[in-house]
């Protein structure tokens, strides 16, 4: 039975939500006992190799598989020509140019990054698949390589013929009057560069699928780690001609997603095609250095021109900025960054107006995905080097500013200049606790003893927000012509025969604790302890118990996944009561589920039925119940979140529902003789309403911080100007490890959501915060030292090292105009 | 005229507490033949480089990166995998201490952290935050920023 409703807005009473319950998920995955796709075997499946480009971008004169298909044991292959007669070009979401691009499974007649899949290898062993794909013959002709956004703007070289140009997409958003701002203002500070690097939280379990195919039913199973299967879905199932019934999604344990598992759809189309050809599964798990090569990573993003409006008292009232978007190679999940960061348009502040002149382009590089904190962050980052340069330009105070520019407690539920709500939250005091947590009081004392030892201590505050739960509507904003709006998740929860509690989700985790925390709001609802709720481990198509936009991603599951779980146990409890009330012979409202029973409230000790009870009449014994007595115990229910439309002229409109606060700070030391930057105290404040399990989202927290402190000082996928990606791997990529995370100290506030339906808002993607906060103590400690301005968000020790060899170099960013 | 070399070897090892004898091939890598021919799958693979430790395991009472070894070189051996530490389904102090102070999230480096800290534990029962972190720096956790699983191993030597 499907429920759907508008938004629940009761919220629960608090029993096993809120508490730090240990995870059930646990118990497998600390014996090795998790089922991760890698792990799955069938009888007579075959290994898949991809052979990939070596160039950037090139011409595909010819393929010659002949001699792979030579090699005993190797079951066939599948090259670009292929591909191109079987499938159609994947769905492109932005209007034209980068509508036109045609976007196949395998390169067809041109590769355009290194790494680019050309054909496809099966055979019976990993290894025999790598020998053999070494035998397969490409013959190319290289073209001028594109590794720059503004080189690529001029389209002198142009990566698809078919669009014409290498802008994907391109527009202006305009809110408030800004150039009544900059007019008006005493200071306009003008920064003519900021650059967002390329970066990706590389999850340790790389991508991959083992997929079988049915020649009697025309079905596909893909057994796999895509994290987003209902997207996945649209991409792939009418590129195989086919329908999206005729693919089933199958995840268990997921090692890590953050974004990074979204856009796997050519690599299973290909997976797909060989599983039908060959008539055999097949499986493909990628490598590391071709996970970080050609498979996902985050926007790069170049911020032209910035000009901040700033009154005397240290007011800002706004800003404008022309920001160009590097998505690689192929648009894919683009250009869906060119809005999603508007859900962030202002930041933390109240400047009412605002430009952005947004473009987005491709280039010889791997194409991106979503990543942790997905294009809002790039935006965050933006707006809090805006407020960190003002403030060392103007003398301005780093806290005093943030306090007198934050929205604040009292205006929320604050509306920001384009439609989005900002549902609660006191950042002022959030500040305050991040603060504390450092002994703020006590750096300038720190600063003289670093001094004394040779080091320049700096501080810096990183104010994010994690935005959570999308409103797929956004994506008009960019194409009026798309279909997409609201959003959705589905659950079902029932009651089985022997009184087992067994639930459904849609939600495809990876890590978040899922069943823990979805075991922990059915109990309380159902009358139980969490452990007597089977949680199912990950997704399944034929669960039946997801919906269009099923997934984990962009910070919504305490929205609409527990939404749904909360709908689809209320279902249940209904049943369960109404039940227990006939078999009982009381008013409904007299029974209580608790303990495991259903019972009469005050009632004899044997006027109670447990849930064993209940599950076997339904299910088993249930000739007695009158013709409309019809308990099903059984319920699927869809959340389904109220967002309005948005308004395509004005760009306007609720473009997602929960907002989170994260306030970090960090202080920082640095040794001038060699630009290494240490992290000596870090603080990180998080509020996302309700806590279902504070230990949860604590850890969420220590995670992101992790990832933004990696990208803060070391995580950067550099190309050279061929375009060969000179950081393909974890030798040259490097990602934090234990002895180079700092001591995290971490606080908490709650104020809970007025839209969600537990007061818990999504969270776990972070804004980045640790990119914000150590970019603005690197720039704190080098005002001791020619005060350089920082203008990357990627700063290892050769960058630092320039700056202070090289401060004015910085310095001609920036020009302040005073009235 | 040299013999042509042998594309594949017969070996023994004992693989947490079973004898194992299997002709393998010589290329094959020894986390590979965990994996896929003894179908101990709790050992991970989470790089091509020997750098993130997913795939760490005993041998002869050693952490070893099992994606940089070949299985003909466990010949005679002693393995312990994770699936050899948890006896009877009765988890070891540092699995409960895992799970008590959510030292994990995705679960995907948690085998090789834990190989990684049963040794250290076994050769250093009592160590510090600094000797932890040192000994768990050839394993990547890319959920944890390691703040929880730090705590959990110290809690289990007790010296906090």
């Amino acid at each position: 039975m499907t429920t759907v409703t508008e938004q629940p807005t009761t919220t629960l009473k608090r029993g096993y939500v809120g508490q730090s319950i240990p995870r059930k998920e646990d118990r497998r995955l600390v014996q090795g006992l998790g089922t991760f796709f890698d792990d799955v075997r069938r009888h007579g499946m075959g290994y898949v190799h991809f052979v990939r480009s070596p160039y950037a971008h090139a011409k595909i004169v010819s393929i010659d598989v002949s001699k792979a298909l030579e090699l005993e044991g190797v079951y066939g292959t599948i090259t670009g020509d292929e591909v191109a007669i079987h499938t159609d070009p994947f769905f492109e979401m932005s209007v034209e140019p980068g509508g036109n691009i045609k976007d196949y499974a395998l390169a067809v007649g041109r590769v355009r990054f290194m790494g680019e899949p050309v054909a496809a290898v099966c055979a019976a062993t990993r290894e025999l698949a790598r020998d053999a794909a070494d035998l397969v013959e490409v013959d190319y002709d290289p073209l001028p390589v594109l590794v720059d956004a503004e080189e690529s703007l001029k389209d002198d070289v142009v990566l698809h013929d078919d669009a014409g140009s290498n802008v994907v997409w391109s527009g202006v958003f305009n809110w408030g009057d800004v150039d009544e701002a900059l007019a008006e203002a005493d200071h306009v500070v003008k920064i003519d560069r900021l650059h967002f690097h390329r970066f990706s939280s590389t999850p340790l379990e790389c991508a991959g699928a083992l997929v079988e195919y049915d020649k009697g039913t025309g079905e596909w199973t893909l057994t796999c780690n895509h994290q987003m299967p209902g997207v996945g879905a649209i991409w792939m199932a009418p590129a195989l001609r086919t329908g999206i019934d005729k693919l089933r999604f199958v995840t268990h344990d997921i090692g890590g997603g953050f974004g990074n598992k979204i856009c796997l759809h050519p690599q299973y189309v290909v997976l797909c095609l060989m599983a039908r050809k060959l008539g055999r599964p097949v499986q493909w798990t990628e490598w590391r250095t071709d996970q970080h090569t050609a498979n996902a990573h985050g926007n790069e993003r170049t911020f032209l021109d910035v000009e901040v409006a700033v009154k005397a008292d240290g007011t800002m009232t706004g800003f404008k900025v022309k920001a160009l978007d590097d998505c690689g190679a192929f648009p894919r999940y683009e250009p869906l960054g060119c809005i999603i960061w508007a859900q962030v348009t202002p930041g933390l502040y109240g400047w009412r107006n605002i430009q952005v002149d947004f473009t987005q382009v491709c280039t010889n590089k791997s194409p991106v995905s979503p990543n942790r904190g997905y294009s809002r962050m790039q935006h965050l980052w933006l707006t809090e080097r805006i407020i960190d340069i003002v403030a060392t330009e103007l003398g301005l105070d780093p806290v005093d500013v943030r306090k007198k520019n934050y929205v604040k407690a009292e205006q929320m539920p604050y509306e920001t200049p384009n439609g989005c709500f900002y549902d609660s939250g006191d950042y002022a005091a959030a500040l305050d606790i991040a603060l504390d947590l450092i002994d703020y009081g006590s750096i300038e004392q720190r600063r003289k003893e670093a001094a004394s030892r040779g080091k320049l201590l700096g501080f810096g505050i990183g104010s994010t927000l994690d935005s959570g739960t999308n409103n797929f509507g956004q994506s008009t904003l960019l194409n009026p012509d798309l279909q997409f709006s609201g959003n959705n998740e589905a659950a079902s929860v029932k009651l089985d025969i022997f009184g087992e509690v067994v639930v459904t989700i849609g939600t495809v985790p990876q890590g978040q604790g899922h069943e823990t925390t979805a075991a922990q709001v059915v109990a309380d609802i159902l009358g139980c302890p969490p452990e007597q709720v089977n949680v199912r481990r990950g997704h399944d198509t034929w669960f039946n118990s997801h919906a269009g936009f099923s997934g984990t991603y962009a910070s919504q599951f305490a929205f609409t996944g527990l939404g749904a779980v909360k709908g689809a146990a209320e279902l249940v409890r209904e049943d369960m009561i109404q039940l227990a009330a006939a078999v009982l012979q009381a008013p409904a409202e007299a029974i209580e589920l608790a303990d495991g029973f259903a019972r009469i409230k005050d009632g004899p000790e044997e006027a109670a039925l447990p849930f064993m009870a209940l599950g076997a009449i339904v299910n088993a014994n249930n000739a007695f119940f009158p013709p409309d007595f019809n308990p099903t115990l059984n319920h699927r229910y869809v959340c389904r979140p109220n967002f309005g439309m948005v308004d395509t002229e004005k760009k306007t409109g609720q473009l997602t529902l929960t907002y989170a606060t994260q306030i970090h700070a960090a202080l920082v030391e640095i040794d001038p003789e060699t630009g290494e930057v240490e992290i000596v105290d870090y603080a990180a404040v998080d509020d996302c309403g309700v806590r279902i399990n504070p230990q949860i989202v604590e850890g969420q927290v220590h995670g992101a911080t992790a990832h933004a402190i990696g990208a803060a000082l070391s995580e950067e996928f550099v190309y050279d100007e061929e375009g060969t990606l000179l950081t393909a791997n974890f030798y040259d990529y490097h990602v934090p490890h234990a002895m180079d995370m700092p001591p995290l100290k971490t606080g908490a506030m709650e104020s809970p959501s007025p839209v969600a339906p537990l007061g818990a808002k999504g969270m776990g993607e972070g804004g980045g915060g640790g990119i914000h906060c150590i970019g603005a103590a690197i720039q704190d400690a080098l005002q001791a030292a020619g005060k350089a301005i920082v203008y990357t968000s990627c700063n290892p020790p050769h960058r630092v090292w320039s700056m202070l060899q090289d401060p004015e170099a910085t310095r001609a960013n920036v020009e302040v105009v005073s009235k | 005229m040299m013999d042509a070399p042998a594309r594949s070897r017969a070996i023994s090892l004992e693989v947490n507490g079973e004898q194992i004898e299997m002709e393998v091939q010589a290329r094959r890598l020894l986390v590979h033949f965990i994996r896929d021919d003894l179908g101990l799958t709790g050992t991970h693979v989470g790089c091509d480089t020997g750098n993130c430790g997913a795939c760490t395991i005993h041998l002869d009472g050693e952490p070893v990166k099992s994606c940089m070894a070949l299985a003909v070189q466990a010949d005679g051996a002693k393995i312990r995998t994770v699936e050899g530490l948890a006896a009877e389904g009765e988890l070891t102090p540092l699995q409960q201490a895992f799970n008590t102070h959510h030292a994990l999230q995705c679960g995907y480096c948690t085998p090789g952290m834990l190989m990684s800290a049963t040794a250290l534990l076994e050769r250093t029962p009592h160590p510090t935050e600094e000797e932890v972190r040192y000994a768990l720096q050839g394993n990547l956790c890319r959920c944890t920023g390691y703040v929880n699983i730090v705590e959990a191993v110290i809690a289990v030597g007790g010296s906090a």
